[in-house]
This record gives C-alpha cells, sequence and structure tokens, in this order.
C-alpha cells in the first residue's frame, strides 16, 4: 500500500499512560479476521474501550471527549507481541498520525513506518514533561516536525530531538513505500539468486 | 570475527542503503491465513505477480477449529479467511498444507518436521513467533503485512540489522525443570523489553545438551523479551533431526550442506554488544502472575508486593493485579484453576506431549479442569497416537485434540470464558489473549499436568 505523506503536524494528544501496551490490546485477535484493510478503525483497543455488552467504558480515554487529536501518547515499551500489522492499520484508520512512546517494540515500529504512522522514540523526561502538560491542559498542542525530526510543544516551546532512520524518513516525506524501491532491484536480486545457487553447487 | 549472526545475513544481503535498511534475501518464506489475504491484495492491486512461489509455504493453524476437521468450517468469517488461503495460494502456485492436509499444523511446528528449515537460511514469516525457526542456526524472523508484501514480491525485506547480545545457559538442569522454564526464567530476569533491538545467540553446556524440540522453545520465546529472534549453532543434534525429513537434503547433497552446516558458528573473537550468563542450578518450574511474560516467578515463590516493582511498572502492575485477581505477596500454589492448555508452537511437539503424558499417566484428571491439549501438527497427532500417548491420555481422563493454534490466541472457538484461571503452555499472558477477561498463567508441561491432576497450581516435583 502506498502510504499517505507526512511533514508537520500540530495536534492535541490522547494520553494512554499506560506500559507495554501489546498489540493484543491495540486490537484482539478476534478482530483479525477480515480479509481487507478497511475497519480497523472500530477494534482499536476493543476490550479496553467497550464492555462485554458493548457498552462504552466510560473512563476510557478514547471514549473522553475531553480529549482528541491525531497524536497518540504511550508509556513504555508500545507495541510489543504479536507481529500483527492490523495494530497500526487501526491506530492510523481511527485518525491518529503519530505515537509517541519512549520505547517501541521492533515490529510494531516497522508496522507503523510501513502504514504511515509515524512512532516517535522521546525520552522518558520529556514524555513524563508531555503527559503532565497534557493532564494540566487537555488542549496542549503539540509540534511533530519530520524534517527537523524534532517534537516540541507549541506554548512553551520546550523540544526534543527524534530519531528516524533517513532511508524511512524519505518515504514518509514523499510517501513512498519499500516495494516500488524493491521491485526496482529485481535485476540484482535475480543475480544475487544466481552466484548463490553457483555457490551451493560447487 | 564474526558471530553466527553475522556470517548468515551478511551472506544474504544484496545491498545496502546508506544509514537505512538492509535489503535481505528471504530463502524460506512461511505464510497463514491471518496476515497474509491483505499482502496478496495489495500485489493484485498493483498488478505484481509472486516473485518465486517455489520458496514460499502456506498452512493454515490460526484459525481452524480443533475439533471435527473434516466438517466445514462453522464460523464465517475463519472459513472466508482460510478459503481465501486456498484461493490464493492455489493462483499462484503456491504449496498449502490446508487443514486435514498430512503436513498440515502450526506453521513453526511443520517447517521444522518437514526438515524446511535448514541452517543457515533465512525465514520469515507474518508471525512474531517465526524466531522458533532460529533453533536450527538460521535467521528467522516475524514480519507485518506490508513485509509479507514485500517478500512475496521480491524475495526480499528491508531490516535494519539489530545488535547482538549472547545469553549463557551452563549446568545441569533440575528435577522437573524444562527449557520452557529455562526462557521463563531469562524473561523474568531481563524483562518483557530487555532485549528489544537485539538478536539473541544462546549458547552454553546446557543448550547443547537440550534436543531439538527444546531448544525451539527458548528461541521460539525471544520475542517475548522484545528481541528480534534467537539462535542456536547448529550441532550433531540438529544434524541428526534434519538428516531423513522430508524436504531435506538427501545423500551427497547433505554431505555438501553439512560442510556449510558445520561453518555456522561464532568466532572466538566475535563480539557481541551484550553478553548474559544464567547457570541452570538456579532455575526452578516457573509460573507468570501477571499480564505480560516478565511477570514470572518460581512456583514455589511469592507475587511480588508493590514496594518490590520499579517504580515506573507500578501501573501495570497494579492493573495486571487487578485482571488476573491477585493480591501482591501471596504464593500461587494451591490456586484453583479451571483450563489446561497444553499446544501452540512454544510446547505442542511430542516431546511437550510426551511429558505431559508421563506426569498424568496412572492418575486422573481433576473434575474442575477442562484440558485441551492440542498438538502442533498432524504428524504430532500421529506419533502421539502411534506411541500409545493417546491411549494413556484417554485412561487418565484427557482428550487429544486435532492441530491448530487453538487456545495460544483463541480466534477459534478455543476460548478461556472470562474471569477463569487457564495454566497454558503457550507463549503470550495478555489480557484477553485466550478470550476476553481469561485469566493466563504460563507454565511448562509438566506444570500444566500436576495441574491438570489436582485442579490447582501444583509443583509438578511431589509427582516425580
Ligand atoms: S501457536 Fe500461538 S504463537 Fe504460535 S503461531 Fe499460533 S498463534 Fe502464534
Amino acid at each position: 500500500m502506498p502510504i499517505d505523506k507526512f511533514e508537520i503536524l500540530e495536534s492535541t494528544c490522547v494520553p494512554l499512560p499506560a506500559e507495554n501496551i501489546d498489540t493484543d490490546q491495540i486490537i484482539p485477535a478476534r478482530f483479525l479476521k477480515a480479509i481487507s484493510r478497511e475497519g480497523f478503525a472500530n477494534y482499536l483497543f476493543r476490550d479496553w474501550r467497550y464492555d462485554k455488552n458493548n457498552k462504552p467504558v466510560p473512563d476510557f480515554i478514547l471514549n473522553n471527549t475531553e480529549y482528541s487529536g491525531q497524536i497518540l501518547l504511550g508509556g513504555k515499551n508500545f507495541g510489543s507481541g504479536s507481529s500483527r500489522e492490523h495494530a497500526a492499520w487501526a491506530i492510523y484508520d481511527y485518525g491518529f498520525k503519530v505515537v509517541v512512546s519512549s520505547f517501541f517494540a521492533d515490529i510494531f515500529k516497522n508496522n507503523a513506518l510501513n502504514t504511515g504512522l509515524l512512532p516517535v522514540q522521546v525520552t522518558k523526561s520529556f514524555l513524563k514533561i508531555l503527559f503532565t502538560a497534557i493532564e494540566n491542559d487537555h488542549g496542549t498542542i503539540v509540534k511533530i516536525d519530520l524534517p527537523n525530526q524534532e517534537i516540541s510543544l507549541a506554548a512553551s516551546g520546550i523540544k526534543e530531538n527524534f530519531e528516524i532512520n533517513s532511508y524511512k524518513k524519505e518515504c514518509l516525506l514523499n510517501g513512498y513505500d519499500d516495494i516500488d524501491y524493491l521491485i526496482s532491484l529485481k535485476r540484482r536480486i535475480i543475480d544475487f539468486e544466481k552466484i548463490k545457487s553457483f555457490e551451493n553447487e560447487n | 570475527m564474526k558471530t553466527l549472526f553475522d556470517k548468515i545475513w551478511d551472506a544474504h544481503v544484496i545491498s545496502s542503503i546508506e544509514n537505512g535498511p538492509d535489503v535481505l534475501y528471504i530463502d524460506r518464506h512461511l505464510i497463514h491465513e491471518v496476515t497474509s489475504p491483505q499482502a496478496f491484495a495489495g500485489l493484485r492491486k498493483r498488478n505484481f505477480p509472486v516473485f518465486r512461489p517455489e520458496k514460499i509455504i502456506a498452512a493454515a493453524d490460526h484459525n481452524i477449529p480443533t475439533q471435527n476437521q473434516h466438517l466445514p468450517i462453522r464460523d464465517e468469517l475463519s472459513k472466508q479467511q482460510v478459503d481465501k488461503l486456498s484461493e490464493n495460494c492455489r493462483e499462484h502456485n503456491i504449496t498449502l498444507y490446508g487443514i486435514n492436509h498430512p503436513f498440515n499444523g502450526i506453521i513453526h511446528v511443520i517447517a521444522p518436521e518437514l526438515g524446511l528449515t535448514q541452517p543457515g537460511m533465512t525465514i520469515v514469516c507474518g508471525d512474531s513467533h517465526t524466531s522458533t525457526h532460529g533453533a536450527f542456526g538460521c535467521i528467522a524472523f516475524g514480519i507485518g503485512t506490508s513485509e509479507v508484501e514485500m517478500a512475496l514480491a521480491s524475495q526480499c525485506v528491508l531490516q535494519t540489522k539489530p545488535k547482538k547480545m549472547r545469553i549463557f545457559i551452563n549446568g545441569k538442569l533440575n528435577k522437573c525443570v524444562s527449557s520452557k522454564d529455562i526462557i521463563l526464567h531469562i524473561i523474568s530476569k531481563i524483562s518483557a523489553s530487555g532485549s528489544t533491538g537485539y538478536f539473541i545467540e544462546y549458547a552454553g553446556s546446557t543448550i547443547r545438551n537440550m534436543s531439538m524440540e527444546a531448544r525451539m522453545t527458548i528461541c521460539n520465546m525471544s520475542i517475548e523479551m522484545g528481541a528480534r529472534g534467537g539462535i542456536i549453532a547448529p550441532d550433531e543434534t540438529t544434524f541428526n533431526y534434519i538428516k531423513d525429513r522430508k524436504f531435506s537434503p538427501k545423500g551427497t547433497d547433505m554431505d555438501k550442506s553439512l560442510i556449510l552446516f558445520k561453518t555456522l558458528k561464532s568466532d572466538d573473537n566475535a563480539v557481541f554488544d551484550k553478553e548474559l550468563s544464567f547457570k541452570a542450578e538456579d532455575i526452578e518450574p516457573m509460573i507468570t502472575y501477571g499480564t505480560n511474560p516478565g511477570m514470572g516467578m518460581k512456583i514455589t515463590d511469592s507475587i511480588p508486593f508493590i514496594e518490590d516493582i520499579e517504580e515506573n511498572n507500578r501501573e501495570s502492575f497494579r492493573k495486571s493485579m487487578e485482571y488476573m485477581n491477585f493480591i501482591p505477596g501471596r504464593s500461587l500454589i494451591d490456586l484453583p484453576v479451571d483450563f489446561v492448555f497444553v499446544g501452540s508452537c512454544t510446547n505442542g511437539r511430542i516431546e511437550d506431549i510426551r511429558a505431559f503424558t508421563s506426569l498424568v499417566q496412572g492418575h486422573k484428571k481433576a473434575d474442575r479442569i477442562t484440558a485441551w491439549i492440542v498438538p502442533g501438527s498432524k504428524q504430532v497427532e500421529k506419533q502421539a497416537k502411534a506411541e500409545g500417548l493417546v491411549n494413556l491420555l484417554y485412561e487418565a481422563g484427557f482428550e487429544l485434540r486435532q492441530p491448530g493454534c487453538s487456545a495460544c490466541l483463541a480466534m477459534n472457538e478455543d476460548k478461556i470464558p472470562e474471569g477463569k484461571y487457564s495454566v497454558s503452555t503457550s507463549n503470550r499472558n495478555f489480557e484477553g489473549r485466550q478470550g476476553p477477561g481469561a485469566r493466563t498463567l504460563l507454565a511448562s508441561p509438566l506444570v500444566a499436568a500436576a495441574s491438570a491432576i489436582t485442579g490447582k497450581i501444583t509443583d509438578p516435583r511431589i509427582f516425580k
């Protein structure tokens, strides 16, 4: 899937301070039976969002109308567990463009980038500043500047730089995905296979 | 001086992007019904063919029922997904071991038993427990659906080379301690995110003395501490295991392969980014008490007090105590349980069924226990019958079901009801993993067996 371009985003945030938010919480397995990519937003944090009678759980953050925005803040080790890309799809389909945490699980990070969802890894102390700012003012605006790899609080100007590998950054800025790139390498892949089978023969 | 991991990785890099990932060639691509349909759809949309269908193996495993497999799948959505896999495989000439095929089973169980997993390979699958195959000395890791699409289209994925960690386990194992206990012990020490960003090589005398099945259990759960994967250098045990498998090299091909296989080990002076060491003697039968696999303890220990937990983790600790309905500081011994699940790509192999049977043999299942004993594959099922294990199980009040992922992730009917306790040999105790509201305690087949007989959490050593 080609991804949407991403450059600069200024938005309010939805804070979810739990640690080790695993992909089974982000989207429980029983909602993985679809064969298309549409409609996963409904299942995002399903078992935290709805009770067993499918009634919204009032104190879960996504059901709290005081919080909204395109940035999701999560605690350490966000996205651990299964390789299901459906987790990134659900977050993205719900309307988030960025997830901020102090630590991401590897597969989730790859899946997010391949979905066009930007994982922004900040220091523990910066994450704390963000959580506190949002607790004090739900309307706190956070700015994500991908070209400068910078995350900042619009009001106070407090900021931090974040890492992203330059290839993935290019992809997001331009809306490219990896498949086009790999297809462009086909000749080299075929050559590699020839050399490899030659080595195996000898 | 190279690590084993470097040797295999470097031999598969087609090109490297500056400050970016490597283009890694994949020798074996495994697919299943849940994470592949959108990848095939993406390919179709772009009008690309599958580049190397002969390097792909498919199995239906996540969604399928574990009873009455000869009947059509009842759940409409599961059926649709399984049918879609068949359709995609047919259209693209991909070998499929579908439901009822004599080679069907959990993809990570069948690839090794068919000899499809071989030392030195790169293996991917849209499933995090692909790490299992590392037990054979290959680089095997889980990928997302976009990457499945990449692998279908080009037989390559883009990957950033992870850091390298080596974990030594030396010494002789205590009574009733299995590889499941070793890995639960390690994860409890270094936490569920302790290896994020790393690929782990397991080494040491305890590993060397292990069977392939036991090694697979260890590598399988590498992902549970955040690692990209785990790897064990192949040795005689490995070569003997693969020797006469259906798709392993035969005759002179095998002789040639063995020359390569024997080079697959870390050089003496190879440098790792991190090294850890554990003593086998320190390890006892384990059980988890919380909602991530790092929350484990010796079965005779007590749940920690909140003060013992690092401040940052207290909130999630509190949450998990509430979910599990446990009181900090309490022991779990004698806690009544309702379900016992033996199966999954962690502990659904023949050795696991043997271990479970060896303990329950001559006893009776406790009345309050519902037990699901699910073989990892058709071949495991067949072997269990041939060895007479099925009869022994039956006499003790247990029944062997048909293969599949089953209650490991509860996508089929095998769901633990809300609030019930399940002693499970699978790999994840996340909230709701075994069904909404289910409470999972991860353990070895022996702990599962002892608890199945008594109906409560029981130390297997009292039976042996
Ligand atoms: S048994 Fe469990 S962990 Fe293994 S592949 Fe199936 S669902 Fe995944």
